[in-house]
């Protein structure tokens, strides 16, 4: 994608947000705004981080580059590969699993034709799982983008793959675009 | 015994915004605390309260909060644990997603008692849904004047943000998180220094689980000795259980300390009963850290008393015998679970967790996994028993965080209180075929 960080961007809106963001610390301390600043550009770049993305954060927050990837690949949250438009992340821990988590992801990798952790050939759809995402109650569940899927089965399952198969906002981050306008 | 405080106005409708939120008595601590009262006697009322961290550990808050380190000229900082990850638990965003400025009072009330000038939130990155919600609710208190400079006319000043994770337990770990939240990796730091002396950017800090901060307020508006009155024993006050498993109402409950863990897992008020008429096998009653309990044991303590859900009587019979209240993640499980399938399922989350810093954290937890394995795939043998009994005891009170208590433990009462189902594996290798079975949704079609 980009050959290095001085072709990557970001809009006018995130590099607002990432200025009011980098001034909740203390001066000095910019190195602090790392994590919501690599939520922002996942959302901005595609759904991952690339190299030249995390320099330019490096770049943003005048810190070293090596600071900006020991942080991404420490972080579950943050893909160093291309994903999907829309990042599946099923909850596969014990109370999940005790309500059925382990055939959800089944159901998914047949219903999808890949495997945890793969992407989808046209590039929609790829499967993560994930750890216990605080919705025990409501299991099983898995969350897309800021939204929580809840009380999971089959049908459930087949109603939000359809959804999101015919989705054309581009990708689902985690930090939501509207969120970055605001 | 069901006095609510915590959510007492839960379904009120628009209690997310700040103005049904006061309509409903809020923000009446913070005016309370702020006018009428100085620092240190609120940190007196939390004392008297006898109110215990939530996030787990139950340590004294008021105690906490008197140790605080004062240097003149040094700024100190309150940061709020919003990063709920432990397997079980899910109140901390019940409430923050529904009562949002609850958090934000208590954050307010508590700064003003420390001294602090800028607080954090640090919420847990997956929950980014609730960071915004969080953003919403604080705006809305810039606007009324309950946060910025020189709040409602006292002089106090304070500054309140929210910060989020990037996905990582370890991060819960208060030393982690103030790593974490110094933009760097979740590694917990070596203690002492202890936050308190030395925290966020090496300043004196409390850190404090957002259930313990949301009750701040309801103690400034009651006294910290009516405060106190509500619980049995040192348990007092309410506290947020939520509860999951094979029950028939899984959810978020505010029980008054000392309900009889038989009537919570019973009752139509709580959790009514296991699902599909089945019976209760055994229970983890404080999070998935907290070490398993059979049916009859976590009902009655080991003098054939009737359990209650309180720190004391959870934790009756000490290890061997009992368990703990840790976060109120309640995990029931009916005749039908494989308790050894359950282990290796949160052992695998512990070493995919595991910082990496201590050997007997980062390789243990890896082995018992792949021993744990070993028994699912019908490869284990007897000894394997024992084998993962050396290691979780050579992990256990060896590490830098209680990460790795917290992965020894489960493994220990599993074996303790489960030998015969681990040995029944080894012996019949072809009953493991059907414990996939066991974890069948009722209406899930099968899967080839
Ligand atoms: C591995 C690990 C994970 C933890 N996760 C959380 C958490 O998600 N939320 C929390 O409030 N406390 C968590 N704790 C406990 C905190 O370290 C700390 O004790 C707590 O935030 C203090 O607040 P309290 O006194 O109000 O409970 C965790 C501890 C460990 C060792
Ligand atoms: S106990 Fe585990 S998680 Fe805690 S510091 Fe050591 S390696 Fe890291
Ligand atoms: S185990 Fe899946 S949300 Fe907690």
């Amino acid at each position: 994608m980009y050959k290095d960080k001085s072709e990557v961007v970001f809009s006018d809106d995130a590099s607002a947000l990432i200025q009011k963001i980098i001034r909740r610390y203390p001066d000095g301390r910019q190195k602090s705004a790392l994590l919501p600043l690599l939520h922002i550009a996942q959302a901005e770049f595609g759904g991952w981080l690339s190299a030249p993305v995390m320099d330019k954060v490096a770049e943003i927050l005048n810190i070293q580059s090596i600071e900006v990837y020991e942080v991404a690949s420490f972080y579950s949250m943050f893909n160093l590969k291309p994903v999907g438009r829309c990042v599946i992340e099923v909850c596969r821990t014990g109370p999940c699993w005790l309500l059925g988590a382990e055939d959800i992801v089944k159901y998914l990798e047949k219903k999808l034709n890949i495997k945890e952790g793969q992407t989808t050939a046209d590039g929609v759809f790829t499967l993560k799982t994930v750890e216990c995402l605080a919705s025990c109650g409501t299991a099983p569940m898995m969350q897309i983008g800021q939204t929580y899927h809840e009380h999971l089965t089959c049908e459930k399952v087949d109603e939000v793959i359809d959804h999101y198969k015919n989705n054309t906002e581009g990708t689902i981050s985690h930090w939501s675009k509207d969120k970055i306008k605001a | 015994m069901s006095r609510q405080l915590l959510l007492e106005h839960i379904n009120t409708p628009g209690i997310r915004g700040i103005k049904a939120f006061r309509e409903k008595g809020g923000y009446s601590a913070l005016e309370k605390a702020l006018k009428t009262m100085k620092p240190d006697e609120v940190t007196e009322e939390v004392k008297k309260s006898g109110l215990r961290g939530r996030g787990g550990a139950g340590f004294p808050t008021g105690m906490k909060w008197s140790f605080l380190a004062k240097p003149d000229g040094v700024p100190r900082y309150l940061v709020c644990n919003a990063d709920e990850s432990e397997p079980g638990t899910f109140k901390d965003r019940y409430l923050m997603s529904h009562i949002p400025h609850s958090l934000v009072e208590g954050m307010i009330v508590s700064s003003y008692a420390l001294g602090a000038n800028t607080a954090y939130i640090y919420i847990r990155g997956e929950m980014l849904y609730v960071y915004h919600i969080l953003e919403e609710a604080i705006a809305e208190a810039y606007e009324a004047g309950f946060l910025g400079k020189n709040i409602l006319g006292t002089g106090y000043s304070l500054d309140l943000y929210v910060h989020p994770g990037g996905g990582a337990y370890i991060c819960g770990e208060e030393t982690a998180l103030l790593e974490s939240l110094e933009g760097k990796r979740g590694n917990p730091r070596i203690k002492p220094p202890f936050p308190a002396v030395k925290g966020l950017w090496q300043s004196p800090t409390v850190v404090n689980n957002v259930e313990t901060i949301a009750a701040v307020p309801h103690i400034i508006n009651m006294s910290g000795d009516e405060y106190a009155k509500i619980g049995i024993g040192k348990s007092t006050g309410t506290k947020l259980i939520s509860a999951c498993g094979h029950i028939n109402k899984p959810g978020v409950y505010e029980i008054e300390l000392g309900v009889p863990v038989e009537e919570f897992i019973y009752s139509d008020k709580y959790c009514g009963g296991i699902r599909n008429g089945k019976k209760l096998k055994a229970v983890v009653a404080g999070g998935s850290s907290v070490p398993i309990l059979p049916g009859e044991m976590i009902l009655k303590t080991p003098t054939g008393e009737p359990r209650l859900m309180s720190y004391e009587s959870l934790s009756e019979g000490g290890f061997a015998g009992g368990t703990m209240l840790g976060s109120g993640g309640f995990i029931v499980m009916d005749e039908d679970t494989s308790i050894v399938k359950n282990l290796w399922n949160f052992t695998r989350f512990y070493h995919h967790e595991s910082c990496g810093q201590c050997s007997p954290c980062r390789e243990g937890t890896g082995w018992m996994e792949k021993i744990l394995h070993k028994f699912m795939d019908g490869h284990a043998t007897l000894k394997d028993i024992d084998l993962l009994w050396d290691i979780q005891s050579k992990i256990e009170g060896k590490t830098i965080c209680p990460l790795g208590d917290a992965a020894a433990w489960p493994v220990a009462s599993a074996i303790r209180h489960f030998r015969s189902e681990f040995e029944d594996y080894v012996r019949n290798p072809e009953k493991i075929k059907d414990i996939k079975h066991y974890y069948r949704l009722n209406n899930l079609q099968p899967v080839s």
